[in-house]
């Protein structure tokens, strides 16, 4: 007799590291890495405006966090992690259209998410200090 | 085998959770409405990082600016909560576990948006 399926060994899905990584593979791995990370820093912002609704004192301290360089890299960080999750999230909205889902374009448009990435967090940033005025 | 769902079961096309493809639908509404909002909420804070109290005080009273951020909080909170329950469902597979994170998760954008949206309109109202 045969054994029963149910306790027959049955086949398995090779598991995620059998898997040569493509860029859309990374793309998406990236997309819900970013969503959890933005996920834990809304509470930074409303830290920012607690304090600015609060004394000029707390508001100083605060800010002071935020102005340093410590600050200033989870800042920078945390505007690259939104719009890396921000064109992650667009190209999202353009597979669900049922469009650029060949292989070639879903590859250059994944790879396309990490380089505008990277390349709009640093013209927010320089436009934003050069607006400003000094750095 | 014979499909064993009543008629009415196949025609809602609820599916075994009874809310059919509304979470996905809200996943994808809410990030078409965070994108201007979020586009604006950058520009805001890269505009306002490091200014002087008065001057973010002042900027965050404007009724247009208090609105949009007040709407992106909205669209952002839950467009994350739901966002943070697939990723829980995928992962946690323990009850408990599950059930307890679940309810955090809700806490969590609730506590963050009472807060913020207090502090906003406190400032708004010049409080
Ligand atoms: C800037 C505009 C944004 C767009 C266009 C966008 C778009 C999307 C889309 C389409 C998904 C679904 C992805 C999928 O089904 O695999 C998603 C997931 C998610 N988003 Fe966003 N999003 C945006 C901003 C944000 C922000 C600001 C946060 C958090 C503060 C956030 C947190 C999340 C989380 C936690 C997920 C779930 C990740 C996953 O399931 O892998 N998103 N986003």
């Amino acid at each position: 007799m045969s054994k029963s399926t149910a306790t027959r060994a049955r086949p398995l899905s090779p598991h995620l590291q059998i898997y040569r990584v493509t860029p859309t593979m990374a793309m998406s791995i990236m997309h819900r890495i970013t969503g959890v990370a933005l996920y834990f820093g809304t509470a930074l912002f409303a830290l920012w405006l607690l304090a600015a609704a609060g004394t000029q004192e707390q508001f100083d301290f605060v800010n002071g966090l935020f102005g340093s360089w410590l600050g200033r890299l989870v800042l920078f960080g945390y505007t690259w992690v939104l719009l890396h999750h921000m064109l992650g999230g667009i190209r999202h909205l353009i597979w669900d259209t049922g469009h650029g889902l060949e292989k070639e374009t879903s590859t250059r448009i994944s790879s396309a998410t990490l380089i505008g990435s990277v390349v709009l967090t640093l013209v927010v940033w320089v436009v934003g200090y050069a607006v400003r005025g000094g750095f | 085998m014979a499909d064993m769902r009543t008629p009415l079961n196949r025609v809602r096309g609820l599916g075994s959770t009874r809310d059919g493809t509304e979470h996905f639908w809200r996943q994808r509404l809410t990030a078409v409405s965070n994108l201007p909002l979020i586009l604006f909420f950058i520009g805001f804070v890269v505009a306002y990082s490091g200014a002087p109290y008065d001057e973010v005080r002042s900027a965050l009273s404007n009724p247009i600016v208090t609105l949009l951020i007040a709407f992106a909080l909205l669209s952002v909170l839950y467009h994350m909560r739901i966002g943070m329950q697939v990723v829980i469902e995928d992962y946690v597979h323990e009850e408990g576990w599950k059930i307890a994170l679940i309810l955090l998760n809700t806490f969590f954008p609730v506590v963050v948006g009472a807060i913020a949206l207090f502090a906003l309109l406190r400032i708004a109202f010049g409080g």
